[in-house]
């Protein structure tokens, strides 16, 4: 049993974790509606009352940018919604969106005590909860917005950052806060980076990120789309037009590809493009939008992280009947979040396990055909995990329109191709220091997944969080 | 938004469009591309930036009616905007001195090489320039062509103007003329570039394959970001996967893969046609 917990305290546990209410999972596998429906004040309630409030809680020290989790929690059982979403905004300017994609069962609310005999506080969704019932009460005139009609006035000097993700948007936001004058530049024509092109509606309304972009342009931020940094403006170009220092938080935007025959088939994706087609360019509303994607009715997704599993559920979502999922390991090592596993099998999709693809075969040009072969588990390799090795002779067929590759992405070399003085590492990730980003160019600092390779939204908003406190000694200071 | 500045009908389906766009202006050079949005519910499409006017901060672009993006383009008349565009984008060609380079336009792909030329000539080459289109009224920019060539031919594919033929076929007869006037048996011409649609491109490298020119072809295929994120314009180069969007578009056109990008230019046509038929269904434009 933990330390300075009192057998009074423990009582509390008996309250069980609060389901979150969520959408059918037949009808939902037909429409883009968001799968969770939030939680109600009552349910908001009745889960905070379960925090015990350490008086050493831990949950924090989980929490990559360190919210005040056990204060904010108080104040939800006080009733004081908006203080409590003021106390969370101290640390993390998205909490609608952390709220809904962080891994919180990695994260802070796999440090909370009732997790040891129950199961953890509901820390997430208790986030989500404060920040979207704001955002309700806005929309419907309760409460006045206290950020909408006020841009800040910022002063002090200017500061580039590229890329309008999780990292480039809580880089930015944090030194508008301080003063600087920060402007994004986003290569595509809407910013969010990976909150829009590649997380899908039916697990992050685009609604819910316009907002929280709204609010850090509220904060005097400038955002630039149409701007692909490295061609239209070089690094030196920025410096040359007075931004005193550059953040660079372009992203895992480059798509990884097996390397089997095959791939180049009409019908075979990157996941990168899928969900970009579907989520960025709204495929799924085709033909009211322009932009079209391949239908297929049966559709293979290949991989076993939250990129393949957000593919495979939009398959089953543009009107796929069989959808698998073909993943090299068992499920333990998915990396995917377990709700998402979860409500991945509610919907219908089919896991084909210890299953890597061969060969991808085609008629007339068009996929039709992929090739498979067993697989077992061997020694763990360098990751921990048990390699995956086939098994000989254990090939089979599944019949497919549609493949997509969700086996990773690497960093966009676009941007650092034009800056032959970056250093990178040898799979092309900036090489930037811990905690402040900086890299070996003076004025450069770098952050989120160009750095550590696909994470997590919540990693990237840390490092684009501690890269903004860098920036701001370094100008303050001049020293690098 | 994007301003249009001028607007000029080359033909009945080929508009120009000039395009107030500073930042691009200054850094574009020939051979990249932007990627342009109408409007709101529109898709991204990629376009040749056709030329550049760094003085007052214009593009142009080059743009055939076919489907309900273009169509919808060529609808926009000057002072109305553009939601997006995007670029330059992609490499630009190799421009130095070579010698004497063929420049080959076809279509629409008039376009894009005209820059090219006027580059090449610049830098002191010997230019030919064969451009070619269907009929003689389609056949665009043949004064600018005209400008910055030292020999210009014409072809058209109902023999309305020029060589009756395609472009491809004419180059072969030049190509072999030039072989017999020469002692040596050996090509007098350093390098080949040839834009157009991809059989024409296809075609032309098959006739310069036997006599080792090099040329050089800038590959169309679909895109969506046009900045390496999603791979939906990879091309089989040499055997290996490429991106059109970083990668190209110039390559090398022995050793591009036209089947394959014949076969993906092909993955929405059906899905273009019901898109297009539903505007023109709403527009009651004749089907």
């Amino acid at each position: 049993m933990a330390k300075g917990i009192s057998k009074k305290e423990l009582k509390k546990e008996k309250i069980p974790r609060v389901a979150m209410p969520e959408q059918d999972p037949e009808k939902r596998s037909g429409n883009f509606n968001e799968v969770t429906l939030g939680y109600t004040e009552e349910d908001a309630l009745r889960e905070a009352s379960r925090c015990i409030q350490c008086k050493n809680p831990k949950c924090i020290k989980g929490c990559p940018v360190e919210i005040d989790i056990k204060e904010f929690i108080k104040l939800i059982r006080e009733k004081k919604f908006d203080e409590a979403l003021e106390k969370i905004r101290e640390k993390n300017g998205l909490p609608a969106i952390c709220g809904r994609v962080c891994p919180q069962e990695d994260q802070c609310e796999k440090e909370c005590i009732l997790g040891i005999k129950d199961d953890p506080v509901a820390i997430g969704r208790l986030e989500r909860y404060v920040a979207d019932r704001e955002m309700r009460h806005i929309a419907e005139g309760i409460k006045k917005c206290a950020w909408s009609k006020v841009t800040k006035k910022c002063t002090k000097e200017k500061v580039a950052v590229i890329g309008s993700g999780p990292a480039g948007l809580v880089c930015a936001a944090e030194l508008a806060k301080m003063g600087y004058r920060a402007t994004i530049f986003e290569a595509l024509h809407k910013p969010g980076g990976v909150l829009v092109y590649g997380i899908p509606e039916f697990r992050l309304p685009k609604e819910i990120v316009l907002k929280e972009i709204e609010y850090v342009k509220s904060l005097g931020v400038k955002i630039e789309v149409n701007m692909v940094i490295g061609k239209i403006l070089t690094i030196d170009d920025l410096f040359k037009n007075g931004f005193k220092a550059i953040f660079v938080s372009t992203g895992a935007g480059l798509p990884y590809f097996m390397g089997i025959p095959g791939e180049n088939l009409n019908g075979v994706y990157s996941a990168n493009e899928y969900l970009t087609r579907s989520n960025l360019m709204k495929a799924y509303k085709f033909p009211e939008c322009d932009t079209p994607i391949v239908k297929g009715l049966r559709v293979a997704v290949i991989g076993g992280g939250n990129v393949a599993l957000d593919s495979a559920r939009t398959a089953k979502r543009l009107g796929a009947e069989k959808v698998y999922l073909i993943y090299r390991r068992s499920e333990e090592e998915m990396p995917a979040r377990d709700e998402e596993i979860e409500h991945a099998r509610e919907e219908g999709i089919e896991f084909q396990l210890l299953a890597n693809p061969v060969e991808i075969a085609g008629r007339n040009g068009w996929v039709n055909k992929i090739r498979c072969i067993r697989m077992k588990l061997g020694e763990p390799d360098d990751s921990g995990r048990r390699r995956p090795v086939p098994i000989e002779g254990s090939e089979f067929e599944i019949e497919i329109d549609v493949a997509v590759m969700a086996i990773g992405q690497g960093p966009n070399p676009l941007l650092a191709s034009s800056v032959p003085d970056l250093n990178l590492t040898r799979w092309g990730n900036i090489k930037a220091e811990a905690v402040t980003g900086k890299t070996n160019i003076r004025g450069v600092f770098a952050g989120g997944d160009i750095v550590t390779g696909a994470a997590t939204v919540i990693l990237a908003m840390g490092a684009g969080k501690s890269a903004a406190a860098a920036i701001d000694e370094y100008i303050r200071t001049g020293i690098w | 938004m994007y301003k249009i500045i001028k607007k000029e009908k080359l033909t009945e389906d080929i508009d120009r469009f000039y395009i107030k766009a500073p930042l691009i202006a200054e850094k574009a050079k020939p051979g990249q591309f932007a990627v342009i949005r109408i409007n709101e519910e529109g898709e991204r499409i990629p376009l040749t930036i056709a030329d550049y006017d760094r003085k007052n901060g214009t593009i142009s672009l080059v743009s055939m009616r076919v489907g309900k993006t273009t169509t919808l383009l060529s609808g926009l008349k000057q002072g109305d905007s553009i939601q997006d565009v995007v670029g330059p984008l992609g490499n630009a060609s190799e421009i130095k001195n070579f010698g004497k380079v063929i420049c080959i336009g076809g279509g629409v792909g008039i376009a894009p090489v005209f820059p090219i030329t006027r580059e090449l000539k610049r830098a002191g080459n010997y230019i030919i320039s064969i451009i070619g289109a269907r009929s003689k009224n389609l056949l665009i920019l043949k004064e600018e062509m005209e400008n910055v060539s030292d020999e210009l031919y014409i072809c058209s594919d109902d023999g309305s103007t020029g060589y009756h033929g395609f472009v491809s076929g004419f180059l072969k007869e030049y190509l072999d003329k030039d072989l017999s006037g020469n002692k040596d048996k050996e090509t007098s011409i350093a390098r080949v570039i040839a834009i157009g649609p991809a059989q024409m491109m296809a075609a032309v490298a098959e006739v310069t394959r036997s006599s080792c020119i090099k040329t050089i072809v800038s590959l169309n295929s679909v895109m969506v970001d046009g900045t390496g994120m999603c791979g939906a314009c990879r091309v089989e180069v040499n055997g290996k996967t490429k991106f059109v969007c970083v990668d190209g578009p110039e390559f090398d056109a022995h050793q591009v893969n036209f089947n394959l990008l014949l076969s993906r230019q092909k993955i929405y046509c059906d899905d273009e046609g019901v898109c297009f038929d539903l505007y023109k269904h709403k527009c009651r434009l004749p089907q």
